[in-house]
Order: structure tokens, then C-alpha cells, then sequence
């Protein structure tokens, strides 16, 4: 039977089983949109702004492990998505999204509203195709619900031309597609994970380290299974955080540029660094020279890319983390580590993690206070100093995930991907930490979370900086913020060198805004507040921003200044 | 650092050549030549890719272009024995008789042929390795005065029996 591309578009969401559509709506996709409001069964989401959209989809697919679907027009809604796809592409989230485009005749004739947006975006997705034929719309579909999730996860981008859209053509979906140039390997290679596991046995000193690709494998149960048979501490990158329970007696924290001082120290004493699902990032490693000096390094990722890109390792093992820990738990065998942890934990006395806290109301209380009120549910940071924070006091175990942007570091990410959460997982608690500056970057979403009723609740952390950047000045740059400081008019001297009595006031009042909204707006000055904020917000009804009044003298330590190698942690 | 061969078969589709260069240039490789033409089945290409690099850039380089799904086989021939040659036009004008002469001994020498002539210019038709051609231009550019180069870049085939590019 013949049907229209617009019918087979929707036939081919409701086959992948897509309950959620973010979608934007625009000339060149509003027939789309006209068969989606036919379509009962597929929920649309309207946004308030493209990119918000595409960390709304990124929050909903973290959410709930399911591939995201994006739909936006061309030209403009199109671009505004291209900071969204790279984040996802970065942190390895499954998206699928679908551009309108101009109709084919108009290609090429800077048309209204038109852009190559598979061009744009080539670099920052597994696949990107713009249908060229109407008869290839439903091959063209399932290849990105089969590539967009599969071996390490990521955006696939789909541009359907108006004409596409309206032609008529086949009305098969098909139920899979053979894409001779990506095969993922599923196999494990048992031979070098031997090998691999062979140096953990031997090893006097050994570290599990654990990536993000350890959460997207949902492989933390095997992951803890096998830490409790061998005995073997396990480090987290900021991105592996929740691979295994803060109060787990063999966690030791996270490890990287503001890692825990002990975290650092042990990896750069173990003898072998057992690491599973991270692509040593740079943020991890510091001077590669420096890194892991004393170990041998196994590393276990899905990506062959991944492997000894930046860290050259002795044993690479190429396949999903879930498949590595299952087969590795067969084996597992009691190691004798006591020293090796007591050792750690020495350091650990030497340089625990915490504040100073003498600065006023402590961006640790507030996490700590967060921990409390919130044991469960689903923490989702911006980027920034707040950021690092909650990754270093925010508790995480099998009930409590956190959601951040890691690899592409993108301010804007922590309200929207909140609410995309919170939509994806209607009945947790979503908590959105984030920094006045990330903040203000996508804060028109709040009419989306008060349309959707996709409550969360926003902790802002106001220091009246970009912290984490007046970091940087503060101690490498010679203490000049003119730009960094958010509270700054055209009336203020150049050389400021922090707030005084003379300072404008703050813009916007967040409680004010909240509440023009018609959420909740609270705000905390005082430690004692911080607690009861929290309970109000989550007993509200709607979503409720806490401003939370901080110094803007804290800083995030330790830290490891760029480039630098790990074990030159600044620590006060 | 040096030169390494990768013979690159990919989907014949738009969009792929873009894809296969634009990861060169964004990651900072450095391609040395990069040819392009469909096999013997019309939905396949067949890429000949030159690249400097050292040794751990190119495995990076080969698995990087292994995860990109318009790829369906990526063959390093950099230390396979090959057929290599590459077509190269040069065109030399403004020369008297005497000029004249030393092209044709030239193109005697380096066994290639002078395919098209005019009073004062001659067009070489060069289809030689590349390090040759290399050669050959630089002697031109050393002996005349103007002299226009185009080039093709390399193809190269995997030898059945002959060692030699």
C-alpha cells in the first residue's frame, strides 16, 4: 500500500516503540507535526528553544536508556541543534534527530530557511544523511534507531526534504537493516581479557577504574560483583560517578582534575590500572607522561578508537563493559589487598576531601544538605563549579543517578536535560544543580516545566561569577574578572577585584522570575535555611528555584592545574 | 613520521568524500593525497589515501575511519607490494627550439609522453610514481621558466606477483 512520507514517519515511531517526541515546530516540518497530532499514542513536547530541546532529549534518553527523538525544522531550527548533538555525540547519548528540509528543487538555491545541517554536523554524529529519495525514507529511519544506540551510543541525525515528506511511496518499515559498514562487535575476545585479568591477579597494588561507559552498559551490579570477589578499590571518573555505591567499602571516589587527593595519589602508585569504559580524557589523565607511571594499564571500551589514543596501554580489550565484568566474574578470585587499601585510606586521612566552609553559606552544605532531602531520585548538574562540587559531595547509589555533561562541558545543559529527565521519569524526584551563569543560558524552559508539568527542583549556586573560569583568573590570571563577572554594568571600573557595597544589584531576582512563571522561588542566605528549602521544594507542586546566595571567593579543590601531572594536586 | 598507504572502500553515496576528508582536517591529519573513483560494483568506492603520520597516529587514523559507517573496509597497504602510479599533466610555455629539444630528451628519460605541442609549448603527459613526478617537477621548475602542474593523486592495487610501485 502506498502512503505518504509524513505517514510513514510516524508508522516508523511508533514501531520503535517512541512515546516521547521533543519537537520544534517550523515551516518545513509542519506536516510532521499535523500526522504527530493524529498520533494519541506519541507524546509531543514543545521546548522553548532548540537547544534546550536537544539536552531535554539527552536527559530523557539518560533517563530512561531509551533512544531520544528530536524533531525540529530547517535553517535555524536546525542549527540551534548543533550544540545539543555534540554534547550527546560527546557523552555518548543515543538520540535520533530528524531535520526538516527544504523540498529537493530548492537545494542549493539558499532557500528560505535552508541549510546543509548534515554538512554542520558531520563531525558530531555517527551518521548523518539527508533522504534523497522518498523510497529510502523507512531504510533511512531504521538505520538510525539501529545505529543511534548501538556499541557506544550517540546522536544520528536524519534531514527529510518538505517534498519527502509529502511524496507517496512505500508503506513498509522495515524490521532491520543490514549496514554492511557497521557491525558492532559483540563478541568478547576471551584471550586477551585472560590476559587482562591475569595482571589484576598478579597485581600487589591494583586500581578498577570505572567510565561512564561503565553507566551506559548499566553495568554497575557486575561492576561491584566483581570489586567484592577480587577485593579491588574501585576510582570513578566524574562521568563513571554511580557505577558503585558512595558507601560502598571498596569505593574510593573519583579520580581527574578535581579528584580526591588519595584517588590521584593511588592511581599514580598502583601497580595495575584495571579500567573499564573511559577514554582517559585529559581531564583524567594530566600530563600523559605523568599518568599511571608505575602501572600496567588494561583498558576495556567498546570504541576501538578509544583504545590507546591517549594513554597507551599493555592490555586493550575490545567489547561492552557488561559483557567484559559478566565473563570476568567467572574467574574472579580472592585478592589479599588490605595493605594496599589501608594505604589509600592513609591518604585519604592526609588529604580528605572537604571546604573550608568559613566563607558563608558552603557549596558542601548545600550538597551535603541535598543528599538528605534528596536520598533518591535523579541529580542533573550544568557545568561549572557547581558542577565539580556535586561531583564531589553528591552521594550516588543503585537509587540515585546523576546526569552531567562531561565531555563537551556545555553551560545550558543542567535546567533543560533536568526536565527532560524528569519527563522521562515522571515518578523520581529530579534535582537540577546549577550555576547563575549555566543558568540563565537556557532558563526560558521553565515555561516548558510548567507546561509539561515536569517538576524540578533548580538549585542555583549564585556566586555572581562564571566560578569556574574566575577560578582560573583568581589564581593564574592575575585576579582580573571584568567579563566573568556576571553582576558588572557599564559604570564599573575596569580593574575590579571582587564585589563590594558599590556592586549593581544582581540581574535577574531569580524569586522573582521563578514566580512570574508561577513556580516556586525560594532563596538562602543562612546554613540553617538550606534543609528546609529543600523540603519545601520537594513537597511543591511545581517546580521550585533555589537561589542559593554563595561566596564568590570558593574554590573547587583540589585541583590539578592543566597539563599538570596528577600527583601536583594544588590543595589549598 | 612518515608516508603511509591506505586503500579505503566506502559506500558510493553524497556526502562520504566530505565525511573522509573533513575527519583528516579535523583531527589534524595530515593527508598527503587523497583519490577517489567507484569499483567494479557502481555502490562502492574505492578511496587511495596517502597520509603522514607516525605510528600511533595512524592506527587512530585506521580505527577512526573504521567506526564511521559509510566505511566498509579500511586495507593498509603502506608495506603491501603495490601497483602505484599517479597521472600528471605539465604544460611548458614560452620555449624556443633549443627548449624544445631538452623536453623531448626529458620525456625520453623519464619515459613519458609529450602528447600535445604548440609553437612555443609543450603539454607532458606523466604517468609515473608519485616520488617520480616529484622529481620530474622539480627538474622543470628548475630548467623553464613557466610551467603548469596538474596532478591526480595516487591509485594504487595490490600486486600479484611484482614487488615494485
Amino acid at each position: 500500500m502506498s502512503i505518504t512520507g509524513r505517514k510513514l514517519f510516524v508508522k516508523a515511531l511508533l514501531e520503535e516503540n517512541v512515546d516521547t517526541v521533543f519537537a520544534y515546530p517550523g515551516g518545513m516540518v509542519t506536516d510532521i507535526i499535523d500526522e504527530l497530532y493524529k498520533t494519541p499514542e506519541i507524546k509531543v513536547v514543545l521546548p522553548r528553544h532548540e537547544q534546550a530541546l536537544v539536552h531535554e532529549a539527552e536527559g530523557y534518553a539518560r533517563a530512561t536508556g531509551k533512544t531520544a527523538v528530536c524533531l525540529v525544522t530547517s535553517g535555524p531550527g536546525a542549527t540551534n541543534t548543533i550544540t545539543g548533538i555534540a554534547d550527546a555525540f560527546y557523552d555518548s547519548i543515543p538520540l535520533v534527530i530528524f531535520t526538516g528540509q527544504v523540498s529537493q528543487n530548492l537545494i542549493g538555491n539558499d532557500a528560505f530557511q535552508e541549510v546543509d545541517i548534515v554538512g554542520m554536523t558531520r563531525s558530531v554524529v555517527k551518521y548523518g544523511v539527508t533522504v534523497s529519495d522518498r523510497e529510502l525514507l523507512g531504510r533511512q529511519m531504521k538505520m538510525a534507531f539501529q545505529i543511534a544506540p548501538a556499541g557506544k551510543p550517540g546522536p544520528v541525525l536524519i534531514d527529510i526534504p518538505k517534498d519527502i515528506q509529502l511524496a507517496s511511496g512505500s508503506g513498509e518499515y522495515p524490521s532491520y537493516v543490514d549496514i554492511r559498514g557497521y557491525k558492532i562487535n559483540t563478541s568478547v575476545h576471551i584471550g586477551q581479557l585472560k590476559k587482562a585479568y591475569k595482571l589484576l591477579k598478579n597485581a600487589k597494588s591494583p586500581i578498577i577504574l570505572a567510565g561512564g561507559g561503565v553507566n551506559i552498559a548499566r553495568a554497575g551490579d557486575s561492576l561491584r560483583k566483581f570489586a567484592e570477589q577480587t577485593n579491588v578499590p574501585v576510582a570513578t571518573t566524574v562521568m563513571g560517578k554511580g557505577a558503585i555505591a558512595y558507601d560502598h567499602p571498596l569505593y574510593i571516589g573519583n579520580c581527574g582534575m578535581h579528584g580526591k587527593y588519595s584517588v590521584n595519589k593511588a592511581i599514580s602508585e598502583c601497580d595495575v590500572l584495571f579500567s573499564i569504559g573511559t577514554r582517559f580524557n585529559d581531564r583524567i589523565t594530566g600530563d600523559l607522561n605523568e599518568f599511571a607511571p608505575k602501572a600496567s594499564i588494561v583498558h576495556i571500551d567498546i570504541d576501538t578508537a578509544s583504545i590507546s589514543r591517549n594513554v597507551v596501554v599493555d592490555v586493550p580489550v575490545v567489547c561492552d563493559a557488561n559483557a567484559a565484568l559478566d565473563k570476568l566474574l567467572e574467574w574472579a578470585e580472592p585478592k589479599d589487598t588490605e595493605d594496599w587499601i589501608t594505604k589509600i585510606e592513609a591518604w585519604d586521612k592526609e588529604h580528605p576531601l572537604s571546604m573550608r566552609c568559613d566563607l558563608g553559606l558552603c557549596p558542601q552544605s548545600i550538597m551535603e544538605g541535598i543528599n538528605k532531602v534528596f536520598p533518591k531520585g535523579i541529580v542533573v548538574t550544568d557545568v561549572g563549579q557547581h558542577q565539580m562540587w556535586a561531583s564531589q559531595y553528591i552521594t550516588l547509589n543503585e537509587g540515585k543517578k546523576m546526569i552531567t555533561s562531561g565531555g563537551l562541558g556545555t553551560m545550558g545543559f543542567g535546567f533543560p536535560a533536568a526536565i527532560g529527565a524528569k519527563i522521562g521519569a515522571p515518578n523520581q524526584d529530579v534535582v537540577c544543580i546549577t550555576g547563575d551563569g549555566g543558568m540563565q543560558m537556557n532558563m526560558q524552559e521553565m515555561a516548558t516545566s510548567i507546561i509539561e508539568k515536569a517538576n524540578v527542583t533548580v538549585c542555583i549556586l549564585n556566586n555572581q561569577y562564571l566560578g569556574m573560569v574566575k577560578q582560573f583568573q583568581q589564581l593564574f590570571y592575575g585576579k582580573r574578572y571584568k567579563i566573568t563577572c556576571l553582576r558588572r554594568n557599564v559604570d564599573c571600573p575596569d580593574d575590579c577585584k571582587g564585589p563590594s557595597g558599590a556592586c549593581p544589584p544582581y540581574l535577574p531576582d531569580f524569586v522573582k522570575w521563578a514566580e512570574s512563571y508561577g513556580a516556586l522561588g525560594l532563596r538562602v542566605t543562612e546554613p540553617g535555611q538550606i534543609e528546609d528549602a529543600l523540603r519545601e521544594a520537594k513537597a511543591n507542586q511545581t517546580s521550585t528555584v533555589i537561589e542559593f546566595l554563595i561566596s564568590s571567593d570558593e574554590l573547587v579543590l583540589p585541583m590539578v592545574k592543566g597539563g599538570n601531572a596528577m600527583s601536583e594536586m594544588i590543595l589549598k | 613520521m612518515r608516508d603511509r598507504w591506505i586503500s579505503l572502500y566506502v559506500e558510493n553515496q553524497v556526502g562520504v568524500l566530505a565525511k573522509v576528508s573533513g575527519l583528516f582536517s579535523g583531527k589534524n591529519y595530515n593527508l598527503q593525497s587523497l583519490t577517489v573513483g567507484t569499483t567494479e560494483h557502481e555502490d562502492v568506492s574505492r578511496m587511495t589515501i596517502c597520509v603522514t603520520s607516525d605510528d600511533v597516529t595512524f592506527e587512530q587514523i585506521k580505527k577512526q575511519l573504521n567506526r564511521m559507517v559509510e566505511v566498509i573496509k579500511v586495507v593498509d597497504i603502506t608495506s603491501a607490494p603495490l601497483h602505484m602510479k599517479e597521472l600528471l599533466y605539465a604544460r611548458i610555455n614560452d620555449i624556443g627550439p633549443d627548449e624544445m629539444s631538452q623536453v623531448f630528451q626529458l620525456a625520453e628519460v623519464f619515459k613519458v609522453r609529450v602528447c600535445d605541442a604548440g609553437e612555443d609549448c609543450l603539454i607532458l603527459e606523466c604517468l609515473l610514481t608519485t616520488e617520480s613526478n616529484d622529481e620530474l617537477i622539480k627538474l622543470l621548475k628548475k630548467k623553464f621558466k613557466k610551467v603548469s602542474i596538474v596532478r591526480g593523486g595516487a591509485v594504487a592495487m595490490e600486486s600479484i606477483s611484482i614487488s615494485k610501485r
